[in-house]
């Protein structure tokens, strides 16, 4: 009893530290970069929407990678659907054909990129999630090659060499052409699904996920269905992926299967370890550490893949539980 | 249907397989034994080809490039797993995947700093050059031949070393139980270093001998690699005559797929369609396989008996 009360008031002593970095990298990314576009700086602002894109897709992979114990190792597939979900209607649009998907509407893209992204996910996952451990990894990126060579053989969409998507996503009111309209519409987007990925986690729903990847027979014997817990947070990671997929092809307006390749989901992996797996604002901060220290190795050498990997086999080896793991180790030391 | 051109398709198949084969089986002796998930196989096969070429260059002999290259990648994979693997055993698939991934890009880099960034093409001497008439109008490649021969002589060495060696013995008794081997008095530690760098020289052979046909390039490996994973998968994992037999069958799959899918939906659907769906199916193919497979057959078709 006193123990527990002990704890209990150490946490009231104020606010965690894990809680004020979670606020201080959000509220970061949405004052540093349009300073910096302010300051003539523009680079920096393409760097940050990026950054930004990459971000949410961290965070939809850190609701079943983190949260529910599912290593998808081909989360860059949904990337893929989202920005082909902006550049094939906008291709029909412009070029004629299939006037069933033609339309330069954003509300269209972003729906057909949610809709295609949560059906993908829907029939990868119900067959996915019937393997566990390794063969879940390899199925999960098995599926992403499908993908991959899917797109790859679609001459119509330039196959191998990819597609230029000729005009942004049209909303009313807001001109996505313009860098800084659209970092501030990734930045909400990304904000929403930080929030939804917190409401998630801490609901009963959350709770069964969470439950399923500490001890999935236990979950099983208290008489939940687990599997359709996990396809459920499967489907809102995969939707929420294509999202953050249709965002990036309106940034790129170039895209291509490359966007699909399984290394690309290696690097979505990897942000999330290095943030923090399974803690808020962790994959937020991997993505800001992965963007930010690619672009200053590439700044010093063209050989910065091999600094790159040697931090990538160091992260894994010594520094486990990534930034917000520090953070909250830095806390403990704190608090005693 | 033409009957000569099916059994070079075939022939060309099994060739893939046998490639297929010669990676898979080390990561079927890495992935039984110390169940690690090693993306980094790549980099061996890509390490191999790259030391094979060099070598050939400056003995004038790919015969000799080969055989003196292949205990150099075994030393790489020596080293590889003193440096770095073994610090993985005891972490989880997550762990593996990344910090091997992480691998694969410091040694893209590295060759990239040695060899440059162009691939070097690996010239064949004379008599491997040509090509044989196998039956009357079946005409072959000799060094593709070779490559079919060699791989199963391989195969075959294999299955002998496994099944009827000390060396295979102890590698079969680590891979049901590591801690009662251990703790038999056997150093299990140098025994994973060996097997280690027996997989790496298997991965670099494949390397050299395709190095020839393509040619010895950065990233060659990262895309055969996620193929070997996919047969592992099928063949079910650990076990060395799944990863035969799957690797002979997505072999022969994935080739003929990508010859004949095209008549085949011909057959059935208009001509304009079939010409875009083709390309996607076959390239497909083997992926699809590996879904079916695991949705009905989770431990693969041919999964290892102990365990």
């Amino acid at each position: 009893m006193a123990v527990s009360r002990s704890t209990g008031s150490s946490r009231q002593a104020g606010i965690p530290l894990t809680a004020l970095a979670t606020l201080g990298v959000l509220v970061a990314l949405a004052v540093i970069p349009p300073l910096l576009q302010a300051a003539g700086q523009e680079f920096y602002l393409t760097v940050a929407t990026r950054l930004v894109c990459l971000a949410i897709a961290a965070v939809s992979l850190n609701l079943i990678l983190g949260y529910g114990g599912m290593v998808s190792f081909g989360h860059a597939a949904y990337i893929g659907i989202g920005a082909y979900a902006v550049g094939i209607p906008v291709h029909h649009e412009t070029y004629g054909d299939w006037d069933l998907v033609a339309s330069y509407s954003g509300f269209f893209h972003i729906l057909l990129a949610v809709a295609v992204s949560a059906l993908f996910a829907l029939v990868t996952g119900a067959l996915s999630l019937r393997t566990k451990g390794v063969y879940f990894i390899m199925i999960t990126m098995a599926f992403s090659q499908m993908a991959f060579f899917l797109f790859v053989s679609m001459e119509t969409y330039g196959g191998d060499d990819g597609l230029v998507i000729d005009t942004p996503s049209e909303f009313p009111g807001v001109d996505l052409g313009d860098p800084l309209s659209l970092y501030f519409v990734c930045y909400g987007v990304l904000l929403a699904a930080v929030y939804l990925v917190h409401r998630l986690v801490n609901s009963r729903f959350g709770m069964v996920i969470r439950g399923a990847m500490g001890n999935d027979a236990r979950m099983k014997a208290v008489g939940f269905n687990t599997y359709v817990y996990r396809l459920t947070a499967y489907v809102i990671s995969g939707a929420m992926c294509g999202l953050a997929g249709a965002l990036l092809g309106n940034f790129t307006t170039f895209i291509s299967p490359e966007m699909i390749d399984w290394t690309r989901s290696g690097e979505l992996m990897f942000m999330v370890i290095l943030g923090g797996a399974g803690t808020l604002a962790g994959p937020v901060a991997g993505a800001i550490s992965f963007i930010v220290l690619e672009e200053v190795l590439k700044h010093f050498t063209i050989y910065w893949h091999l600094p790159f990997g040697v931090l990538l086999v160091l992260t894994v080896l010594f520094f486990r539980g990534g930034i917000m793991g520090m953070v909250r180790s830095l806390e403990e030391r704190w608090r005693g | 249907m033409d009957l000569t051109l099916l059994v070079i398709q075939c022939l060309n198949g099994l060739q893939l397989g046998i490639l297929l084969f010669l990676l898979a089986s080390g990561l079927t002796l890495t992935f039984g034994i110390m169940d690690l998930v090693n993306l980094a196989h790549a980099s061996l096969y890509m390490v191999g080809a790259f030391i094979c070429a060099s070598l050939t260059f400056a003995t004038g002999s790919f015969v000799w490039g080969v055989v003196l290259a292949l205990p150099l990648t075994g030393l790489v994979g020596y080293a590889l797993e003193r440096g770095v693997i073994r610090h993985l055993y005891t972490r989880n698939h997550l762990d593996h995947v990344l910090a091997t991934f992480g691998l694969i890009l410091i040694f893209d880099t590295l060759a990239h700093l040695i060899w440059g960034a162009e691939g070097i093409a690996v010239p064949l001497p004379g008599f491997l050059d040509g090509q044989v008439e196998l039956a009357a109008g079946i005409v072959f490649p000799t060094f593709r031949l070779v490559i079919i021969v060699g791989g199963l002589l391989v195969a075959g060495g294999l299955y002998g070393l496994v099944n009827h060696t000390r060396l295979g013995m102890l590698i079969r008794a680590g891979a049901s139980n590591r801690t009662m081997v251990s703790a038999l008095g056997i150093d299990i530690q140098t025994l994973f270093a060996l097997v280690f760098a027996l997989g790496a020289v298997l991965a670099g052979l494949a390397g050299m001998l395709i190095a020839p046909i393509t040619e010895a390039s950065i990233g060659m490996g990262n895309e055969i690699i996620i193929t070997a994973f996919v047969v592992i998968i099928v063949g079910g994992i650990g076990s060395m005559r799944g990863a035969f037999l799957a690797a002979m069958l997505i072999g022969l799959i994935d080739t003929l797929g990508r010859s004949y899918i095209d008549d085949l939906f011909k057959a059935v659907m208009s001509a304009a369609a079939a010409e875009t769906a083709a390309p996607a199916v076959s390239a497909m193919l083997i992926y699809i396989l590996m879904a079916v497979v695991l949705t009905f057959r989770p431990q693969g078709l041919f999964p290892p008996k102990v365990r």
